[in-house]
């Protein structure tokens, strides 16, 4: 294999599963043959509405969750069936920042304690007092005041438990951080803040990033890739730019005009709606997933899967209609 | 105000609300002005803190009993003083002439029981004398309004998903038929498709029955697509007021608006940073003594940290800052911008 950071992505995956058994022998499709790659530097946005398995992708890519089957190749290497012990020194280089800032910190711990212990967990600094220096050194960097490192998480509110979240994950200079809706939880001001501090250290690190949101504008702000999901499945992915300027997939164009969008001009022309709701992940039956909530459907869209096609450069959608033109 | 015909289904007058602890005082809403038209919609846009279900929870007289407290202020619900009336004579209002859409569904259903008997429920205890057939028809009428089937008024609040649990809260909420109705961040919950199911059945809902409507929100789009009118709150006050077009198409602002609106991701343009608004709200147990924003605002001046700024107006639109006050000062003579 070559290595050439142009052409190997540092993280890719054939065709991901992640079934969950259910009482009775039935499965819940969460993830359901993903294929992506993300290469040094670049951020893959993946966006879908709640139940589409975005979060249990991010998580089944870091193994914390472990695949049903298919490959995940990190930085050429397939670790897909590393084991634990062979899996530690990989996860140095693979963080994550939760959703939540309020549940995934310990109450009991001060702000240093909690950005230093990954650092003594893989004894990545010969003393204490190193450790803490560097912990020091990254609350700088996410623009933690330094009063703030005796504090407990409880004292802070919650745009900067997030940056905790953040510089925790940066301890252990990843190469990779999958974000978890690290922006959701926070007021518009701060989200703000937050995405340009996301942003701003990636230039500075050259991080990738697999950026995970329902909120299609974020997403638009931050992303190089996006990837739209729906029910496990990819349905369509392309540039940040062109996705935007151009969807193709009947459910991403759904997706994009039910935003509201902050502009009265635009008010008296009505939502357009996508009748139902998202259906049950549970034994799934062949064909398209979004078919029975597509006005575009056809008797085909319900019998095989589409095939994920190439429409344009760098453009994929898994539609027959689309596709069949 | 009695005398003359109401044109106002509810008018808030210098409302001043305060959590009390053995610790600490909380100002919560610090001399809120606010009028919602007849018929009309009126956005209340606010981040988390600014007092904005503070308001809505006054209004309705449901504040928390041991620590809140109206310190003063009216508040006027077609034409008469709602914070006059007892617990008894509010009792008929809740639910009634005023009622209330929660953000989170989950929580603000009963769980054991079913969702035909919870609308029953409201509109039993406003209508006495209803039987139990005219009860049910009310029932059914009001779940077809929202589009759910009336045969599954038998069903619990867990077999319904998240959207179609919001839309039973709703036909709640609107089955007495209010006069006003407050929804307080209604589609936080929901995912994008779903949330632009509810917000067209909550248009056409509040057309055809001409409710009046106060939308609780931190989302700038939502505003855009159902409000009338617009107040932005920033700690407890209205810092900026005015009909949409004044919100989202007029020239002057307040700098909070302004960095709340810099602060959306926009769909339309691509820019490399985005340009929030630096710092967070103020402490509101130890509220700043002058402009409520200054300690965050761009444009701040010394007067701006030694009292509250007056309110300017312009036709409709109303903004609170020093900036407009001096403008207006020197190109219209004779604005007397102390009245207030």
């Amino acid at each position: 294999m070559l290595n050439d950071n142009q052409t190997v992505p540092l993280l890719e995956t054939v065709e991901l599963r992640k079934l969950f058994k259910l009482k009775g022998g039935s499965n819940l499709h969460a993830v359901d043959g993903i294929n992506m790659k993300i290469y040094a530097g670049k951020t893959l946005g993946v966006v879908g509405e709640s139940g589409c398995g975005k979060s249990t992708l991010g998580r089944t890519i870091l193994k914390l969750l472990e695949p049903t089957s298919g490959q995940i190749l990190f930085e050429g290497n397939d670790i897909t069936k590393y084991s634990v012990s062979k899996m530690r020194p990989v996860r140095k280089d693979m963080q994550i920042i939760f959703q939540d800032p309020y549940s995934c910190i310990d109450p009991r711990k001060s702000v240093i304690e909690i950005i230093s212990e990954y650092m003594f967990i893989h004894k990545l600094y010969k003393s204490r007092v190193e450790t803490f220096n560097k912990a020091a050194g990254l609350m700088d960097m996410v623009g933690l005041a330094r009063r703030y490192a005796n504090s407990y998480p409880h004292e802070l509110d919650g745009g900067r438990r997030q940056r905790i979240g953040i510089a925790r994950a940066l301890s252990l200079n990843p190469k990779f951080i999958v974000c978890d809706e690290p922006v959701s939880a926070l007021d518009v001001s701060v989200q703000a803040q937050n995405l340009n501090l996301l942003m701003d250290i990636q230039d500075e690190l050259g991080l990738a990033y697999m950026f995970v949101t329902h909120d299609l504008s974020v997403v638009k702000h931050i992303s190089d890739d996006i990837m739209v999901m729906y029910l496990g499945k990819c349905v369509e992915r392309a540039t940040s730019d062109e996705l935007f300027a151009n969807p193709q997939h009947p459910y991403t164009k759904a997706l994009l005009a039910a935003i509201p969008k902050p502009d009265i001009r635009m008010r008296n022309k009505e939502f357009q709606l996508i009748k139902g709701e998202v259906s049950s992940p549970v034994n799934v039956k062949p064909g398209c997933r979004f078919a029975s909530r597509c006005d575009y459907a056809v008797p085909e869209c319900s019998q095989r899967d589409p095939d994920f096609v190439e429409t344009s450069p760098e453009h994929f959608v898994a539609c027959y209609i689309v596709n069949g033109r | 105000m009695a005398h003359t015909e109401i044109q106002n289904i509810l008018e808030i007058r210098d409302l001043k609300v305060i959590y009390k602890t053995d610790l600490e005082v909380v100002e919560a809403v610090n001399g809120l002005d606010l009028t919602i038209g007849k018929g009309k919609t009126l956005g209340l846009v606010g981040e988390t803190g600014a007092g904005k279900t503070t308001t809505a929870l006054s209004i309705l007289k449901l504040l928390p009993s041991i620590t809140g407290r109206i310190l003063q202020g009216e508040i006027y619900f077609d034409g008469e003083d709602i914070l006059k009336k007892s617990e008894h004579d509010m009792q008929s209002v809740r639910g009634n002439r005023i009622s209330m859409v929660f953000q989170d569904p989950m929580t603000s259903l009963n769980p054991v029981l079913t969702v035909g008997d919870q609308i029953a429920e409201a509109v039993q205890l406003h209508n006495p004398d209803m039987s139990k057939e005219q009860i049910n028809e009310r029932v059914a009428a009001t779940l077809n309004m929202v589009g759910i089937m009336p045969s599954r008024s038998g069903d619990y609040p867990h077999q319904f998903s998240g959207g179609m649990k919001q839309r039973v809260v709703i036909a709640m909420a609107l089955s007495c038929e209010p006069e006003l109705l407050i929804a307080d961040e209604p589609t936080t919950a929901l995912d994008v498709t779903i949330q632009a199911q509810v917000l067209t059945m909550i248009r056409e809902l509040r057309d055809r029955l001409g409710t009046s409507m106060l939308m609780i929100t931190h989302d700038l789009g939502i505003v855009a697509q159902t409000c009338d009118d617009v107040a932005v709150m920033y700690s407890g006050i209205i810092i900026e007021a005015g009909t949409a077009e004044d919100i989202f198409l007029g020239d002057k602002h307040h700098p909070y608006t302004v960095g709340l609106f810099n602060s959306i991701p926009n769909l339309d343009i691509k820019s490399d940073r985005l340009n929030p608004i630096t710092g967070l709200m103020p402490d509101p147990t130890n509220l700043p003594k002058g402009c409520v924003f200054a300690p965050r605002c761009n444009h701040q001046m010394e007067i701006c940290l030694e009292a509250r700024p007056g309110v300017f107006e312009e036709g409709t639109h109303k903004i609170r800052c020093y900036l407009f006050s001096e403008a207006a000062g020197n190109s219209k003579a004779g604005v007397d911008l102390n009245a207030e």
